[in-house]
């Protein structure tokens, strides 16, 4: 096989493509640009540091699924380190998004950034109700018989049954992580590949454009 | 050369870098997180209120119960009247022109009456009493079904329960006053919520029926009420044992408390629909002029980039 019959490989063309756009320095940079001080850029690695634990206790609860909480101290306990950790997330979620607002940091072609970072909250904000949807115990019981008015009314009752815990709990552990977390990485990427929005100047001419 | 948008475009930074250590970052964060999870799991725990049962339902307040199954005849309660997706009773909420509950219509099919009460009562084994008394039930005309539904709904108030047995003073209800006790005396055994939850086979995880039907007497809002977890006491915000619930839907529940959507029949179809475009808005902030404006007017930048402007000066 030619050299030139190599290059055309899709699987050479995408290596070649990732290496171009993404090398090793900027996935895994060592020096930043000295603007990046503020404790409010703490609050992104702390959500995704969240979103581990998350995921983590999480999985812990699956393995002796969803019934094991209410009768076990140690199911119980991983439950509310699932519902600490998911609160944790919230708050430095929205901070960060707040943080993130206030910079602009859809400046200089990082719109996307934004743009995923929005749809990630939202897909998070699904994930989390079908959490508490699925907690098996009375007040999973008054969120759905509540829930359901809101989302039957837009139609969407139809086909996404809040009453019924099967679907929620496929929801919760299996489509709406998958998506939260493609979700993520795809926002990593971004912010790896366009790079931490700089500061405002007042009197700027030129620039990275959108 | 293209116009320098300060909303749009960044400008070019010229300035020094720093050491950057991503993984330790990302280690101690994880290492934060976790202590933090633990401490607050700890000190805190979360909340496991015990579910409310039929059975604890009807045992606790049997005439309520009965009530309910009655209503559920004559069509008054919320899921009697509700409309799309579980029956053709109205036609769903709007939204201005847009009718998307009618416009999917009924994909979960619900008749109280055949669901939550005749059903049920022809899982039991055959009665003295209920035998014959669904006999009759089942042949008769719809007029003649009515007339009964319309006398013993008119019986409520004076309905009383007494040794274990549901007691209609009035004659005239054919063979709903037997239904109707054996309905509850099922409820009270724990047998009904079985019956409603094994419509499907014997495997199942879909709760819509028991749920729905629990959700029409008062018991389940009552304990709700207590708890602090309805619409106007900002419910969504809280979990069972005063715990923290789904905060971060303190807007979507605000909305319930202002006019118009507080006293709009439409409310739900309304407050989504204004989440919506709020929520395409947010989407969209980078490309909508004002919105993406905020940010430099309001200066907070400044705080957050104070040492860079500092090292400027």
């Amino acid at each position: 096989m030619s050299t030139e019959q190599i290059d055309r490989q899709w699987t050479t063309r995408l290596r070649k493509r990732v290496a171009g756009k993404l090398p090793p320095e900027k996935v895994l940079p060592d020096t930043q640009p000295a603007y990046v001080a503020s404790w409010i850029y703490v609050f992104g690695v702390a959500t995704l540091a969240a979103l581990g634990v998350v995921i983590a206790t999480g999985c812990l609860l699956a393995i002796r699924g969803p019934q094991w909480w209410h009768q076990s101290y140690v199911g119980h306990f991983v439950n509310s380190m699932h519902l600490w950790s998911v609160e944790i997330f919230f708050f430095a979620m929205v901070v960060h998004l707040w943080g993130k607002y206030f910079m602009a940091a859809w400046r200089g072609g990082r719109s996307l950034t934004w743009m995923t970072g929005v749809v990630l909250f939202l897909t998070s904000i699904a994930t989390a109700f079908t959490g508490y949807a699925s907690q098996t115990n009375f007040d999973s019981q008054w969120i759905t018989t509540q829930a359901k008015d809101g989302i039957n009314a837009t139609g969407a009752g139809a086909y996404f049954n809040v009453l019924n815990l099967g679907q929620m709990l496929m929801w919760h552990i299996v489509l709406l992580p998958l998506a939260a977390v493609a979700l993520t990485a795809l926002h990593v990427v971004l912010v790896r590949l366009k790079g931490v929005v700089p500061p405002f100047e007042e009197n700027a001419t030129v620039g990275t454009p959108s | 050369m293209k116009r320098f948008r300060p909303d749009v475009d960044a400008p070019e930074y010229k300035g020094g870098h720093a050491p950057y250590d991503i993984i330790k970052e990302g280690t101690i964060a994880l290492v934060v997180i976790v202590l933090l999870t633990v401490l607050l799991a700890s000190l805190f725990g979360s909340p496991d209120e015990k579910q409310v049962t039929i059975k604890t339902w009807s045992n606790a307040m049997p005439i309520d119960f009965a009530t309910t199954a009655i209503n559920e005849m004559n069509g008054t309660t919320t899921t009697a009247g509700y409309g799309p997706p579980y029956n053709h009773a109205a036609t769903g909420q709007d939204i201005g022109f847009l009718h998307l509950a009618q416009w999917v219509g009924v994909r979960i099919p619900l008749n109280t009456t055949k669901d939550f009460v005749v059903t049920p009562l022809e899982s039991l084994p055959a009665g003295t009493s209920l035998t014959p008394a669904l006999a009759t039930w089942n042949a008769a005309s719809k007029a003649q079904r009515s007339a009964w539904v319309t006398t013993v709904t008119k019986e409520i108030p004076k309905i009383y329960y007494k040794q274990g047995l549901v007691v209609f003073p009035g004659p005239g209800g054919g063979p709903l006053p037997v239904m109707i006790d054996a309905l509850t005396a099922m409820a009270r055994s724990g047998a009904l919520d079985q019956a409603l939850v094994t419509g499907h086979g014997f495997y199942t995880t879909d709760y819509t029926k028991v749920l729905l039907f629990l959700s029409d007497g008062s018991y389940l809002s009552n304990q709700a009420a207590t708890q602090h977890l309805t619409g106007s006491q900002w419910g969504m915000m809280n979990e069972t044992g005063g715990y923290p619930g789904q905060a971060w839907l303190w807007l979507y529940t605000f909305w319930y408390q202002v006019p118009p959507f507080s006293s709009s029949s439409n409310a739900d179809a309304l407050v989504w629909g204004t989440m919506m475009v709020l929520s395409v808005a947010l989407l969209l902030v980078p490309f909508i002029p004002g919105l993406r404006t905020i940010p430099r007017k309001s200066k907070v930048y400044r705080l957050i980039w104070r040492e860079h402007y500092r090292n400027q000066t």
